[in-house]
């Protein structure tokens, strides 16, 4: 198929950007998202110019590293995947494609399509964690046993990839599913117990520190998480943050 | 005397790792203040290395190329990791895993290493397990457990099809505290480009900004790689995109011999490639091969037929097809090792019987699992006289909970429901079993340069099971390296900081920046990708899946022909002090056409068939095994370890003989 590409082209964080039209030709509907972005670049590379700068790695939809704003959605149209994933099967012979990167203040662009997500680094930071040291003398894995329940609604949050779909989909560009995903993980271990009120204080002051806006409840985020986080552990970590101010 | 000394403590096998930890030196908690350590690499090896030496104490300077260290390629490890808890009470101990590692890597591994990993692995799972890592769990609470290749019990621990995912969130959390507590000075985005020795001892980096393209200097009074294993030679590869050898090819420049390259794994259950365009493979968790049967029509009229579309795999009754892996291995069937399941599908494609449009695909059928699961819950939900597609339906409910991400992740790919028609796989690089050589403390040939996780040779010998690599990851950095290391550093407590403004670093920074600047303004014709694209297939074609001498004779030549003309013709758009993703890969793609050379003529060396590395010339001929590898411990059963001497084939060869005390060997048979 060809296309048309409308793609950000921004030179460094201080610079101004734009958006600058491409197009490609003979795309076959089996490549990936960011195959097509190969062909491009390489077209680029080969007629002298500077290819498009995007994140991405695993290319399995695993290590949250690629982003991408395609056609006014985070990961682009399909559901339940990263931009990696997304299959040119989606599009159409003739189509014009519209490519930004994240948008969101906590989310500054270094290049092009290329974001600074350090933001969601730091909200970990504050209380993403629990307070174990590694010493081999840790108790058996076994002595407490966790119902099949919690721990599999634990690692459904834990799943979250940290690629940031949820604030770039989000009006208020809200990062409220990511910190209440993980949130959500710790608060259904018995592990997480212990520290568990200091963490969801600490954890939401750093997001509202980093620029995250408010979560007024549309869903977005969760329509368009590519790892499916479900809106109950925003649900979940205002209980936890409400309980953990009562206990004060 | 080999100049090289594995440091193997002595005493019986099981109490060495004990006494030998008992006896080391170890630096106080005040001195540990005053000691820096550079990780390179934040995967399980590097993030839990760096979380465990922040821990102790020491002040840890942690570097990654990606954005976060979360992002390391660990993360996309599905299946599992291996523990030996005997939670199933199926007779596993610390021994057999010990004794199924050294079989499974076809007893090319150093026994005493070996034996560690398995002794400290069940540490690694209650570790894991306190940091908060979700495990699946049964009804009952604890911990489940699935089975793995070339083993007869149950001992991998998992979660979903995300494994690696969860204990890589599990060591970055372990970093998290650590950084936050200013104990690890994390860089992201940046990228390792040379080690500084100073008097003969690594003490330090030269660092790319990947962001600004600045560069940097970094000192520490140690250096641990963790960047991973080379499977990237080949461009396609079930690697990371970014995923390089270039910090473990520096090190080797710089005096760390390199071992047993030619130890690739090829994995047997990956997504077929579908085009030119392929930028890379996907794998399918070999814990499918738990429930999936693997075959190929047994008639090569319907073999073609499926080609053309006329009929459908489902078409087939179970006469006509072939299970070869069930026809060929009954006692481990569907679960050989990997390095064998690879070659049977190979073997398959090249008589002709490869199922999609290319000839290179095998089917992976989830229909009798979903039967048998479907009547086990038919039983227990106590419905009688359940209709086929009610059984179907309930077994297909049991697959999707144990694999469902693996399947809808295929379904995204191939655009196909393999709840309804068998998956395709075919093999693919995985892992490199080869890689820097180290001593019992990890330590490479540099003093005070250690290697960890897949950047070092040591345990997977010339194949490495299922599940092991996570846990071998973990166990040198949770476990292995923080207490190694101190024996080391005991030495440092007075020396005080590296300084970095001298003629040592100021020679590394200059080297870097030159090749830098020769990228960035050489004006040639070819994308870095061009190249690499060319290297891949030579080593694909010549030092895949098999191998020969003439072969292996051609890719070294192509390969330094390659290389020539990379150095000539390569052209690098933008500038070196910006972020330049084209200049990363190219200073890659340079390091990979070094390695891809030293590959082909360690392969080339190694005339023996073993594990991973399948000479033709060396099968068995007739007997019960003819056709299966044929490993020869008389003249072979050593690692060997290059010397960097400039050109890849000028490297010398050092050999570190294997001894094996407590294990017989054998040839491997899993028939």
């Amino acid at each position: 198929m060809n296309l048309t590409l409308k793609i950000w082209r921004q030179k460094s964080p201080e610079k101004k950007g734009k958006m600058v039209d491409y197009k490609v030709t003979d795309i076959s509907e089996h490549m990936s998202f960011l195959e097509m972005m190969d062909v491009l670049n390489e077209q680029l590379i080969n007629s002298g110019e500077e290819p498009v700068a995007f994140d991405h790695d695993c290319r399995e939809g695993i290590c949250g590293m690629c982003s991408m704003y395609i056609n006014g959605e985070a990961h682009g149209p399909d559901r339940g995947v990263t931009t990696c994933q997304l299959h040119m099967r989606m599009f159409k012979d003739g189509d014009t494609i519209t490519i930004e990167p994240f948008r969101a203040t906590a989310f500054p662009v270094l290049k092009d399509l290329v974001v600074d997500r350090s933001s969601f680094d730091r909200i970990q930071h504050a209380g993403g964690y629990i307070s174990v040291n590694t010493s081999g003398n840790t108790q058996d894995a076994n002595a407490t046993p966790i119902s099949k329940h919690d721990a599999d609604e634990a690692m459904d949050a834990a799943t979250c990839i940290g690629c940031g779909a949820c604030v770039a989909s989000c009006k208020n560009s809200s990062a409220m599913l990511f910190v209440g995903a993980k949130v959500s993980q710790y608060a259904l271990l018995p592990q997480g117990q212990v520290e568990a009120v200091d963490r969801v204080k600490n954890m939401v002051a750093q997001m509202d520190l980093e620029g995250f806006g408010n979560c007024t409840n549309t869903g977005a985020c969760e329509v368009e998480c590519p790892k499916g986080i479900s809106l109950e552990n925003i649900a979940r970590m205002n209980r936890e943050f409400l309980s953990a101010n009562l206990k004060g | 005397m080999s100049v090289l000394d594995s440091k193997v403590p002595k005493g019986p096998l099981k109490d060495k790792w004990t006494d030998y930890k008992d006896h080391i030196d170890l630096v106080n908690p005040a001195n540990k203040r005053n000691i820096d350590v550079i990780v390179v690499g934040t995967g399980l090896a590097g993030g839990s290395a760096s979380a465990t030496l922040a821990e102790l104490g020491y002040n840890v300077k942690a570097f990654c190329y990606q954005d976060s260290p979360r992002r390391a390629h660990s993360i996309a490890a599905q299946g599992g990791i291996n523990a030996a808890k005997n939670y199933q009470g199926d007779g596993d101990s610390t021994y057999r895993l010990f004794y199924d590692t050294v079989k499974g890597g076809d007893y090319r591994s150093r026994e005493a290493n070996v034996y560690r990993l398995a002794e400290v692995s069940a540490n690694i799972i209650d570790q894991c397990v306190a940091q908060g890592v979700p495990f699946a769990r049964d009804y009952g609470g604890l911990l489940d457990n699935r089975s793995f290749g070339g083993v007869l019990v149950s001992r991998t621990f998992y979660a979903k099809g995300q494994t690696g995912q969860q204990l890589l969130l599990g060591a970055y959390s372990a970093m998290n505290r650590q950084i936050a507590r200013g104990k690890i000075t994390m860089n992201n985005r940046h990228e390792m480009l040379d080690v500084v020795k100073v008097n003969g001892k690594a003490r330090g980096i030269i660092a790319r900004n990947l962001i600004t393209g600045e560069i940097e200097r970094h000192s520490a009074h140690a250096v641990v790689i963790a960047s991973g294993g080379y499977g990237n030679v080949y461009f396609l590869s079930t690697n990371a995109m970014g995923s390089n050898t270039t910090a473990a090819w520096k090190i080797h420049k710089k005096g760390a011999f390199f071992a047993n390259p030619c130890y690739t794994q090829i994995h047997p259950t990956c997504i077929p490639r579908s085009g030119d365009y392929q930028s890379k493979l996907t794998l399918m968790s070999e814990s499918l091969r738990n429930d999936g049967r693997i075959w190929v029509p047994k008639n090569i009229e319907d073999v073609k037929a499926i080609r053309e579309g006329s009929k459908k795999p489902t078409d087939l009754s179970e006469d006509e097809r072939d299970y070869y892996l069930e026809r060929r291995y009954p006692a481990f069937g569907n679960l050989v090792p990997r390095d064998v399941a690879s070659r049977a599908a190979k073997e398959r494609c090249d008589a002709g019987y490869g199922v999609n449009a290319t000839g290179e695909a095998v089917y992976l059928d989830f229909a009798s699992a979903i039967t048998r699961y479907g009547k086990e819950q038919a039983k227990i939900q106590g419905i009688t006289n359940a209709s086929e597609a009610k059984i179907y339906e309930l077994g297909q409910a049991i697959v999707e909970a144990k694999y469902g991400n693996l399947f809808q992740m295929y379904e995204k790919i191939v655009d196909q429901n393999p709840y309804k028609t068998p998956m395709m796989i075919y093999p693919a690089v995985h892992y490199t079993m080869g890689g820097i050589w180290v001593d019992y403390n990890l330590m490479t040939t540099i003093p005070g340069c250690y290697a960890i996780g897949e950047a070092n040779f040591s345990d997977h010998g010339a194949n490495r099971l299922g599940a092991s690599a996570l846990m071998q990851g973990l166990a040198d950095g949770y476990f292995v390296l923080p207490y190694t290391i101190g024996d080391y550093l005991s030495d440092d407590i007075r020396t005080g900081k590296i300084a970095t403004d001298t003629p040592e670093f100021d020679a590394a920074e200059k080297e870097v920046k030159e090749r830098l600047e020769f990228f960035t303004t050489n004006k040639g014709e070819h994308s870095v990708d061009y190249y690499h694209k060319k290297l891949g297939k030579i080593m694909w074609d010549k030092c895949g899946m098999s191998r020969n001498a003439e072969g292996l004779k051609e890719a070294m030549t192509e390969i330094k022909a390659l290389r020539e003309d990379f150095w000539k013709n390569v052209s690098v758009p933008g500038g070196a002090n910006e972020m330049n993703p084209e200049l990363e890969k190219a200073g890659r793609v340079a390091d990979f056409l070094e390695l891809g050379e030293l590959f082909a003529k360690d392969a080339l060396t190694r005339e023996e068939s073993c594990g991973g590395h399948f000479r033709e010339e060396s099968v068995e001929l007739d007997g019960e095994q003819e056709g299966e590898a044929k490993r020869n411990d008389t003249d072979f059963a050593f690692v060997s370890a290059w010397e960097y001497k400039g050109e890849p084939s000028d490297a010398v060869l050092h050999k570190e003989e294997l001894e094996f005390n407590d294990i017989e060997l054998k040839q491997r048979s899993y028939k």
